[in-house]
């Protein structure tokens, strides 16, 4: 087979969005009928490379890329998606892209209907042929049947399981005649572990069948049984490209994190921290995009806890959750009083503020002056910087007191700004996050949430906001849980990092454990606290 | 779905059927009109209404709401029967060559307003009642100040007496219930314009006929989510452009079969109310903002005509006012709009609601995995 030309071929590909560098490199090639296994963590490249393969016009837009892409040996460049499928690539997204209000089969034939010609087709063009219902069914059988499932073609889609869902998804893409290469992106991420199960069945399938298949998925189990080859991306790097024969997955784990595997016994020395500030019990949230299913936890008095895990696990609902931002459901208790879900204004009132992931959504009102930003929360829940006049009928802001404590918190975290009345939305990403926490450290809090502060903000900036939580936490004593993306972030200032995957914690580890632990949690292996060396 | 009865469910997906029920069940004893005199009316009244309502169909299937905007069809419409009055065509050629007028009138309208929507998708209704009313504005240069001083017109009896401009009130004597009375049947005590009838029937084996077709599979599709279908490779936007303009020339041929049985046409009113009655009917008859179908259509018309027959006689009848019946009804069809567009709504969100049912209430829900 390895002398056979591969069918596609990535040669040298590089990539950057206006001087990041996100694809650095990257070289590797895929066989007929071969199965690849992409892998590397959030912002890796895995999303930049395949849309350098489609020609997703977000490419083309930040000025193109260098290297070649080659399909059975010749070089292209599809200016379209629409290109890529024209030459045989499919792709079947996370989320579906089905009409739920039609049946298996309209969607595995959409805009590819087989058609009757009439008389009308003359004057008013091919839009107007009646459609061959039984063709179209026979053709969606054939689909299903390629696919090797059971599937009900005339059942509407939003009557299926989600499951059905998925094979509806691809039989779609191999409904296509000339069908060569399927990407798959994290297609069994909504699955139960049986349908997962019947679905690499029938990815071997189409293997089989001489269909080539890129398959990205986190759950690393899933790669290493269905996979011929697994490739590692890292910081944009191919860091690995071997046969997927002989692999394990703490071996995967470590090449998607690890800058240096045995790096333990880091920064600060654990520290004895007395009784639970928080506790949360069996918290469920409806987060669209970052469901939290099941997820327990207790946080200590003056610790800072992390909430790591992959994009889309449900990390950031949990912060999200508990401060009532989203329909949530279980039991948290401060101080051993139970907390109001549902309600923002219960969990303000309670202690607990809140530094958005969002913020420019939810943290800042960007058209007004920092004081109102930095005070405006304290205003509205403790009734502070007000002054009362008539016996408590007006309340006025007051505004001296407003731009001293705005002051205050600009020598206090460095912001960079003209002044107190300066609007939020002139300053840099960084000074606006450095705003949020001043708003939230106004209220002083007795739980901090803090949710993605480093998200979108320079390097130099990240390093303050950090110290910052860091200071506030030690100085005021001040119980901080955050949420991230950056494993290394976390490990820097947190005692403990709990990972969640999947809308469950996976596991809690102190930031002194290998990398690979923390991949393998973040690939959905569960370790007992037990196992740990 | 559910195989078994649920009687607050029926209720709910028809709550507004059964209260212009329960209405016109009171409303027909205590008017005192005879059956016969009832039924006749509405034989009438479907052959003059039911063409204007079938054109909001494709715009709903589409997914772009109920086209307010089909009064620009109508007033193309209008535009027609002028100039065919003006060059004195008679009877169903007259029709025939008033339509032949607002065809591109017409089509060229309804490429403005899909262009239009496009711009506002998300906003479609509220923007095509607006442009209804911009639209109205134009129409009057066109009529008021153009007519017979721009555009040719001879007759003196149609012109204002300052020489030019159409005047408020057109006589259709010329054409007056021409299509009406091609073929009129009479069965029993009552006659039938069967021939509006069949064109009516036409009409609706058109629609049959185009939901089976490439181009009203990609309208549904497109109703159901724009995302998908664009990428999917249909070209959302010149789709629903092709579908305000079939609606806007549908409009514009129920707007000369309705003038045609009124026998004249308030020349700068006619038009008004057009996308108000035919939308009133059609929710009326069942239809919601996302489905509506050829019998909620019949349904409609022959309901809210029903009430409107009756209401005014039974108003005088109660409260020795037939004022206060009109005033009744009207309210009613607007609350039947409102009622219609709140139902949608919260229909929506129920559902979006239920689709999440599963991932909420943590394991139990979720069905234990793991």
């Amino acid at each position: 087979m390895s002398n056979e030309s591969p069918l596609l071929s990535f040669e040298g590909i590089t990539k950057d969005f206006y001087g990041t560098v996100v694809l650095k490199d990257v070289s590797f090639t895929l066989g007929r009928g071969r199965i690849l296994g992409l892998v590397g963590e959030n912002g890796a490249g895995k999303t930049t490379l395949m849309s350098v393969l489609f020609g997703m016009p977000v490419i083309s837009e930040t000025g193109g890329f260098s290297g070649t892409v080659k399909l059975d040996g010749q070089a292209v460049s599809f200016r379209t998606p629409f290109d890529a499928l024209d030459a045989g690539i499919g792709m079947v997204h996370q989320e579906f892209s089905l009409i739920p209000g039609f049946t298996t089969t309209e969607n595995i034939v959409l805009n590819r209907e087989s058609v009757k010609p009439n008389p009308a087709v003359e004057v008013f063009g091919e839009r107007m042929s009646v459609l061959d219902r039984p063709k179209m069914r026979a053709r969606a059988e054939s689909a299903i049947g390629r696919l090797g499932v059971k599937l009900d073609p005339d059942m509407l889609v939003s009557e299926m399981p989600v499951g059905h869902k998925q094979f509806t998804e691809i039989a779609r893409e191999i409904n296509r005649d000339n069908v060569r290469l399927l990407v798959l992106d994290e297609p069994t991420a909504v699955l139960t572990e049986s349908e997962a199960e019947v679905l690499l069945a029938a990815l071997r399938n189409l293997a089989a069948q001489g269909i080539s298949i890129i398959f990205i998925s986190h759950r690393l189990h899933e790669v290493l049984s269905v996979c011929d080859r697994i490739v590692t991306l890292r910081d944009g790097r191919v860091v690995k490209d071997t046969d997927a024969a002989g692999v394990t997955v703490a071996d995967v784990a470590s090449w998607m994190v690890g800058r240096d595997v045995d790096d333990a016994g880091r920064k600060g020395a654990a520290r004895d921290l007395p009784g639970a500030a928080l506790e949360v019990e069996n918290l469920w949230v409806d987060m669209p995009g970052e469901t939290v299913r099941n997820v327990s936890f207790s946080v200590r008095e003056g610790e800072i806890f992390g909430i790591g895990g992959l994009a889309g696990q449900g990390k950031l609902g949990i912060p999200n959750g508990i401060m009532g931002l989203y329909p949530a459901g279980g039991t948290v208790r401060l101080h051993g009083q139970a907390v109001t879900l549902d309600a923002p204004r219960a969990a303000l009132d309670a202690g607990m503020a809140f530094v958005s992931e969002d913020r420019r959504g939810v943290g800042l009102l960007l058209d007004e002056s920092l004081d109102w930003n930095i005070a405006f929360t304290a205003m509205q829940i403790k009734g502070e910087y007000l002054k009362t006049y008539l016996g408590g009928l007006v309340r006025l802001r007051d505004e001296k007191a407003m731009k001293a404590l705005t002051e205050e918190y600009v020598k206090l975290l460095d912001i960079k700004c003209t002044g107190p009345k300066q609007k939020a939305k002139e300053l840099s990403g960084g000074n606006q996050q450095k705003i949020c926490l001043a708003k939230a450290f106004a209220l002083r809090p007795s739980v901090l949430f803090v949710s993605e502060p480093t998200r979108g903000i320079d390097v130099g900036a990240k390093a303050l906001v950090l110290d910052n939580l860091r200071h506030y936490n030690r100085d005021f004593g001040t119980t901080i849980v955050m949420a991230s993306s950056e494993l290394e972030e976390l490990r820097s200032i947190c005692d403990r990092v709990a990972i969640v995957d999947e809308g469950r914690i996976a596991g809690i580890l102190p930031p002194g454990a290998p990398l690979s632990e923390f991949g393998l949690l973040m690939a959905g292996q569960k370790v007992s606290e037990e196992v740990q060396p | 779905m559910s195989k078994t009865f649920d009687p607050r469910k029926f209720l709910a997906d028809n709550l507004v059927v059964v209260i212009f029920l329960v209405v016109t069940a009171f409303a027909v004893p205590v008017s005192g009109l005879s059956a016969q005199f009832i039924i006749q009316e509405l034989f009438t009244r479907i052959g003059r209404n039911a063409f204007l309502v079938f054109s909001l169909l494709l715009p709903i299937m589409a997914g772009m709401g109920i086209n307010f905007g089909m009064v620009l069809g109508a007033m193309a419409g209008e535009i027609g029967l002028i100039i065919a009055v003006d060059w004195g065509i008679l009877g169903v050629n007259g029709l025939a060559f008033a339509s032949l007028v607002g065809m591109p009138i017409a089509v060229f309208l309804g490429w403005i307003a899909g262009e239009v929507l496009n711009r506002a998708k998300g906003r479609e209704m509220v923007t095509g009642y607006i442009l209804g009313f911009f639209m109205d504005g134009v129409y009057q240069l066109v009529v008021l100040y153009m007519m017979g001083y721009i555009i040719p017109i001879r007759s003196p009896a149609i012109t204002l007496s300052r020489g030019y401009g159409i005047r408020n009130t057109l006589g259709l004597d010329s054409v007056r219930q021409s299509l009406d009375n091609l073929l009129a049947v009479r069965i029993g005590p009552y006659v039938l314009p069967l021939a509006t009838y069949m064109v009516i029937g036409l009409l609706c084996v058109f629609i049959i006929w185009f939901r089976r077709t490439k181009l009203g599979q990609d309208m549904r599709a497109i109703g159901q989510d724009q995302g998908v279908s664009h990428s999917a490779g249909i070209s959302v936007e010149r789709t629903r452009i092709i579908a305000i303009m079939i609606s806007t020339v549908l409009a514009m041929i129920g707007q000369i079969i309705f003038l045609q049985n009124m026998g004249n046409m308030a020349t700068y009113n006619a038009h008004k109310q057009t996308g108000f009655f035919a939308a009133a009917a059609l929710l009326v008859g069942g239809a919601s903002v996302s489905k509506a179908t050829i019998p909620n259509v019949f349904i409609g018309v022959v309901l809210l005509h029903l009430m409107y027959i009756v209401m005014p006689r039974a108003g005088a009848q109660l409260f020795g006012e037939a004022q206060i019946g009109e005033f009744f009804r009207d309210a009613l069809s607007y609350a039947a709009i409102a009622m219609a567009l709140v139902i949608y709504a919260w229909r929506k969100r129920a559902n979006a609601e239920r689709a999440r049912a599963g991932l909420r209430g943590g394991e139990a829900a979720a069905g234990g995995v793991k």
